[in-house]
């Protein structure tokens, strides 16, 4: 999977503030940039774990 | 001195009348006035209230009627958690609009039916997404210890107030280790129960899959009984299970032969100062704990957690984003904004993943109680401190402070931290149970407590 250097980051902040209407000060970019290269680190480590399909995401915890 | 009583000590005095719970209350105000100038641990003082909630205690004593196990206990609650006639600020700036809340917490209604006394709402990090204790609209909160050092947060108030001997319990949230992080630098002990114990209906959210409430107290004893009085069903929140009360405080004494405690190895011994390695250790060794135990892609938890923070904490200021960017504490701002840009494929893969996580932890607990871990791998640091060095490597701080609660709360297991009173500062250990057995994890916190291996220390003043 694509590390968040090899793509276009600015220009992906530029569409995904665009699309949910979130201004964005030029000032705020670099550290949104920075938190947006970890989030995407870290959602890619976990997407990388293979899981099976039948897996269901609901939090239960009876013992 | 009454500031170092325990919750049960104050109870017993006013239950017997070498005390009354006005003057108890009395003087828990007159400390507060005097030392939270220095703290910044309160954002609100309810002295009409609590006056007037003592003099009832009174009354009812004098009558012969119950009062409860918590008679005459002054507590205060972490500024997200609603009280009648106070805005629910969550360490906000931007909530400062919104109107008093009109009705208790039912955790404040459940404590105060056990005979506390609220006095209180104590300041956060801004939204709860925060482990220092430091807030850009309300300053800092510091540390009873030294207070050129970080409380903890999120729960900042709550640690502070506490470990300053200002009330002897609090109430706080944790949705990656915001009880764990201020018990742990603050020196308490403290309780994050099972995901949907404890009701969290009328507190302000943070991460719906991960937020829980609990407390932070000095003795075991103390969390125990708040946590007996705080349990049991609320239709008010969708995740409280609809589970009998089964209280704790009763079995305390039973003590903890046959338990069999491990210790977390791998990823929960990597990037330990050697406070939190003489921690861990100190606390296996006074419990026997020899077996080192491995949970799997904790790692990976951790990272999971990570990222359904960001996004659940991004979906629920989406709107205040749009609106009121600028009145954002800007570094909470900018990981909500990045939250918000995060695809919704990735999240739900780490919420699937939290699936696979739980089911091979809860199947470590076929061979152990509990399991020990560190709860910060440091120290409170200094206010204003940005990184941190670990095995050498020189770290950012904030993303770091919470490596090893993260994983524990991701899937909703109960955890009870204990203070190890080392010098210049406390640390805590993690005390990790399977699901619903608080009371195990409160009979070997209370047994270590007891042997003197766990205290809360005092302050030097």
């Amino acid at each position: 999977m694509s590390e968040a250097k090899d793509w276009p980051l600015d220009s992906f902040i530029d569409a995904a503030a665009g699309a949910l209407a979130l201004p964005i000060e030029p000032e705020w970019r670099p550290a949104i940039k920075a938190h947006l290269q970890v989030n995407w680190r870290l959602a890619q480590e976990v997407a990388a774990f293979d899981l099976p399909d039948e897996l269901e995401p609901a939090p239960v915890f009876e013992s | 001195m009454q500031a170092w009583r325990t919750a049960a000590e104050i109870a017993g005095a006013v239950g017997n009348g070498r005390t009354t719970a006005l003057a108890t209350i009395e003087a828990t105000l007159a400390r507060i006035q005097q030392r939270d100038g220095a703290l910044n641990a309160f954002s609100a003082v309810t002295p009409e209230r609590a006056l007037a909630r003592a003099r009832a205690i009174d009354l009812a004593l004098g009558q012969g009627k119950p009062t409860g196990p918590l008679a005459g206990v002054p507590f205060a609650v972490k500024n997200l958690i609603d009280v009648a006639g106070l805005t629910t600020l969550a360490g906000s700036k931007i909530n400062r609009s919104r109107p008093p809340a009109e009705i208790d917490s039912p955790l404040i209604t459940r404590l105060e039916a056990a005979g506390a006394v609220l006095v209180g709402a104590l300041k956060m990090g801004e939204y709860a997404y925060d482990f220092t204790g430091e807030n850009v609209h309300y300053g800092a909160t510091c540390n009873p210890h030294d207070l050129a050092v970080m409380a903890g947060g999120s729960s900042s108030g709550s640690g502070a107030a506490v470990a300053d001997g200002l009330v002897p319990l609090a109430l706080g949230s944790d949705t990656n280790g915001s009880i764990r992080v201020p018990s742990s630098f603050c020196g308490l002990f403290g309780l994050k129960p099972t995901y949907g114990r404890l009701s969290r209906a009328r507190s302000f959210p943070f991460v719906a899959s991960l937020d829980h409430l609990g407390a932070l107290a000095r003795s075991t004893l103390d969390l125990a009984l708040a946590y007996d009085a705080m349990q049991g069903y609320d239709a008010c929140d969708p995740v409280c299970v609809d589970r009998p009360s089964e209280p704790t405080a009763p079995s305390l004494e039973q003590g903890i032969n046959g338990m069999r405690v491990a210790v977390a190895g791998g990823y929960f011994k990597r990037g330990l100062s050697p406070a939190a390695q003489a921690a861990v250790g100190r606390i296996a060794a006074a419990l026997g704990a020899v077996r080192e135990l491995e949970i799997p892609e904790a790692g990976r938890a951790r990272a999971a957690a990570y990222v359904i923070t960001a996004a659940e904490a991004a979906a629920l200021h989406l709107g205040r984003l749009r609106q009121r960017a600028v009145d954002f504490d800007p570094y909470v701002r900018d990981r909500l904004i990045a939250g918000a840009m995060l695809p919704a494929a990735l999240v739900v893969r780490a919420q699937k993943f939290r699936r696979w996580y739980r089911e091979q932890v809860l199947k470590l607990f076929a061979s152990v109680d509990a399991v020990l871990a560190p709860a910060t791998p440091f120290t409170a640091p200094r206010l204003g401190q940005q990184t941190v060095d670990l095995d050498g490597v020189e770290l950012p701080l904030r993303p770091n402070i919470g490596i090893f609660t993260q994983p524990i709360s991701f899937i909703g297991l109960p955890v009870v931290v204990v203070p190890v009173a080392l010098q210049p500062l406390p640390i805590g250990v993690q005390i990790i149970v399977p699901p619903w057995r608080e009371d195990a994890a409160l009979r070997i916190a209370y047994r270590l407590e007891k042997d003197g291996v766990a205290l809360a220390p005092r302050p030097p003043r």
